[in-house]
């Protein structure tokens, strides 16, 4: 019987067969729905959420608008790049906003979101905090003068020019600061070099990660090698060294470094004792990029060696003995015919360890000190301290997307499906 | 040491092996195999002959006793200088490479150069029939034809010596046997010297010039596939190639290449002593079950004839098989070719049986 036979069969029985078929596993996949069911909520609300809340923060930007709605309003017909100060309307409405919004106290908020941006708006906003309730919007105008004898930034350009430029709904604000580039004059220019920062981080954290990555590789690749060439009982025994770190806290792995590495640390304190280094010369190895290089090699080894080691267990030892009996020294057989089926195992390492360096914290956080910061120590300090959450969301963003465009780039060249993680 | 014993192309010279220093896998091994010979390695799992191929190829080290390849021990010579071929079980292609990448490996490691590796690469495909796959990778091959590849790869650089490590395993009973008809051809037209590995005896018996049938570390018999059925030395031998009965008893008289055995059951039967020397030693002696008579005309009017029961009945097609129950055994096993003429026994059945007293060789206990 052909397929259509058999269609036109099911067709004859009332229903086509791909309906009748689909009502047979509906039962099925409900039942297998509700059971991944929890998971899919936790996912749902623990990362999916957050990820889209941080992608909103990130280009959200209606506090001015909502705040001063009729400054934004009068501001649209006053030129960005006018040298003159924005008319009598402007700083009318600015008064009428704020006669609403200081009791409301959105009016700091505004204040705090544009401080961001350009430092001295919470001082001019304080002023404006004692004064503006008093004023009588039909009576007491001029506002402009009345403004700038509050405070004389409320007469600078560069203040009605910020504001105009990060009044609409949504902006892309964060980003050019998260690039370190700014408008506060209205066009998009590089943040001065004092205030530069986040490219350097950016730099700074792939650069270091991809050492990080190619240090385990390094030290993980020979290990690896041997778990899966040793015989099970001694390979389960090395597993177990491997795994070990995993079972004691970030925390003290991260401290024990600072022990050793220290001024007055172990390791200092052994080369002063063999004479290798001088007592008054010893070898700043902590508080900077050496101190997170090793720790992070240390603490990250682990996910190197099991992709690796999972991989290089499943090449058979025929391999190279075929590769030898057809003439091979040991080093081509390894070269030509081990190593190159031992790239996945490579690439998953890899890529494992450079996504998790990259986003890591708690390690550069303690062994870093200034010149080991990563880009993850500054959004968490834009968040605790500064508070602000736009850059935080755009920072993040950047990081998530460029560990994705990472990801699809490793899919193209070696294929995610090569990809064995145990 | 006597010279025949070492003046072969293969020698083997009381070779043991250790894996552990506690028990020895491979006992006081010698083997001697002229130029050009087909010889099979035997042997249940476990046998040890797996073993000897990777002392041959110098994976494992002897841990007593000499390795000969034309003359020279090879004991200290790594195996990538051994220059010898080897087809492994699982074929060993490398997944990475195409067809013509893994023929070309052997040849560039020899530093060999462009145009005649690409000559040689061609006319060792073409030698399996596998002239078009040349760009293919391992895994868009069929397993008959990765086979081929795999014995190409192992004779492109023309070794005198291959090994051959159950090649032919994981093929469906038909490509098998196409196969060993293939490699045994191409290893006779080539002249090249092969020493096989398999557990499989039909194998054996119909590749080889010679079979050397492992046990327990040791060679039980070496001989021509022919031999080995026919005239087997010992029971382990007899029990392993082909079908067998054995019957257990005493030996009663002996005289030349006849003798008498007395079964435990206490009824005679006639037999050929191999390794029995005198009356009173037990024995075990096996017949073929396709020699075993129940028709005693067909036999000397003096033949022993013993009594059965017929159990069960079995048709396969071109043979009948009936299991009997004789000298209290069940497991007694005779076997008729499907003749017009043949007498269908069934369930039941009493009979007389009996055998050539040729067919029925005492063996050791």
């Amino acid at each position: 019987m052909t397929t259509t036979d058999l269609e036109a069969d099911a067709v004859r029985g009332g229903e086509p067969l791909k309906r009748s078929l689909a009502r047979a596993l509906r039962r099925q996949k409900m039942r297998a729905l509700l059971l991944i069911a929890p998971l899919l909520i936790f996912i749902f609300v623990g990362f999916l959420m957050p990820i889209v809340s941080m992608l909103t923060r990130s280009v959200e930007n209606n506090i001015v608008q909502d705040t001063l709605p009729q400054t934004v309003a009068a501001l649209q017909d006053w030129d960005i790049d006018s040298e003159d100060l924005p008319p009598e309307a402007v700083f009318r409405a600015m008064a009428a906003d704020l006669q609403i919004a200081i009791p409301d106290r959105t009016a700091l908020q505004v204040a705090r979101r544009m401080n961001f941006e350009a430092a001295g708006w919470t001082t001019m906003m304080r002023r404006a905090l004692r004064a503006v309730p008093d004023w009588d919007l039909e009576t007491d105008g001029p506002f402009r003068e009345r403004f700038l004898d509050l405070h004389r930034d409320w007469g600078s350009l560069e203040t009605w020019r910020a504001l105009k430029a990060y009044s609409s709904e949504y902006t892309t604000g964060y980003y050019l600061a998260a690039v370190d580039r700014t408008m506060v004059s209205g066009h998009v220019e590089p943040l001065p070099d004092n205030q530069s920062l986040h490219l350097m981080l950016f730099w700074r954290t792939a650069w270091m990660s991809g050492l990080i990555c190619f240090l385990a590789l390094l030290l993980g690749y020979p290990v690896a090698f041997l778990l899966a060439n040793i015989k099970e009982r001694h390979a389960n025994l090395l597993l177990i060294l491997v795994l070990l770190p995993f079972w004691t806290s970030l925390l003290v792995r991260t401290s024990s470094w600072k022990v050793l590495l220290q001024d007055q640390g172990v390791v200092n304190q052994f080369l002063v004792w063999i004479g290798l280094v001088a007592d008054d010369n010893r070898l700043t190895m902590i508080n900077n990029k050496f101190g997170v290089i090793v720790a992070m090699t240390q603490i990250l080894l682990p996910f190197m060696i099991l992709p690796l080691y999972s991989v290089m267990k499943t090449i058979p030892p025929s391999y190279v003995r075929a590769a030898k009996s057809l003439g091979a020294t040991d080093w081509t057989a390894f070269w030509r015919v081990y190593f190159p089926q031992s790239v996945p195992g490579i690439g998953a390492g890899a890529i494992l360890v450079f996504i998790m360096a990259v986003g890591y914290y708690i390690t550069p956080e303690l062994v870093g000190g200034p010149s080991g910061m990563f880009i993850s120590n500054r959004i968490a300090h834009q968040w605790y301290v500064s508070g602000n959450w736009g850059l935080v969301g755009a920072l993040g963003t950047i990081l998530l997307l460029a560990v994705l465009v990472l990801y699809w780039v490793y899919d193209k060249v070696v294929g995610i499906d090569n990809v064995k993680l145990g | 040491m006597s010279q025949s014993r070492t003046d072969g192309f293969v020698v083997f010279d009381r070779v043991q092996k250790s894996y552990d220093g506690e028990v020895l896998v491979v006992k006081d091994l010698n083997l001697s195999m002229p130029k050009g010979e087909f010889l099979t390695m035997l042997g249940p799992s476990g046998s040890g002959k797996t073993t000897c191929l990777m002392m041959l190829a110098g994976f494992e080290t002897a841990t007593h006793g000499e390795i000969l390849l034309d003359g020279k021990p090879i004991n200290n010579i790594p195996p990538h200088k051994r220059g010898i071929g080897m087809v492994f079980q699982n074929y060993a292609l490398f997944p990475h490479m195409t067809i013509a990448e893994n023929l070309s490996f052997p040849l560039e490691v020899r530093g060999m150069g462009k145009s005649e590796r690409e000559a040689k690469i061609k006319r060792a495909l073409d030698m399996v029939q596998m002239g078009a796959f040349g760009n293919r990778r391992p895994a868009q091959l069929s397993g008959g034809q990765q086979q081929r590849v795999a014995l190409a790869r192992a004779l492109v650089f023309e070794p005198e010596l291959v090994l051959m490590d159950e090649p032919l395993g994981a093929l469906d009973k038909q490509l098998r046997e196409h196969m060993q008809f293939e490699i045994t051809n191409l290893a006779h037209t080539l002249g090249i010297t092969t020493v096989y590995v398999t557990h499989d005896q039909t194998e054996a018996l119909t590749m080889s010039d010679r079979v050397a049938v492992f046990n327990d570390g040791r060679i039980q018999q070496l001989a021509p596939p022919e031999d080995l059925y026919e005239r087997p030395e010992n029971s382990f031998v007899a029990q392993f190639i082909g079908e067998n009965n054995k019957l257990e008893g005493v030996v009663e008289t002996i005289s030349g290449d006849r003798c008498t055995v007395r079964l435990d059951d206490g009824s005679v039967i006639d037999a050929k002593p191999v390794n029995v020397s005198q009356p009173g030693e037990r024995t075990r002696v096996s017949i073929r079950p396709e020699r075993v008579e129940s028709n005693p005309e067909r036999l000397a009017p003096d033949a022993h004839l013993i009594d059965a029961e017929v159990l069960e009945f079995i048709y396969m097609g071109d043979t009948f098989r009936f299991r009997l129950r004789v000298a209290g055994r069940d497991d007694f096993v005779m076997k008729y070719r499907n003749a017009q003429d043949q007498r269908r026994l069934s369930a039941g059945d009493k009979i007389r049986i009996g055998w050539r007293p040729e067919d029925c060789r005492a063996l050791d206990a």
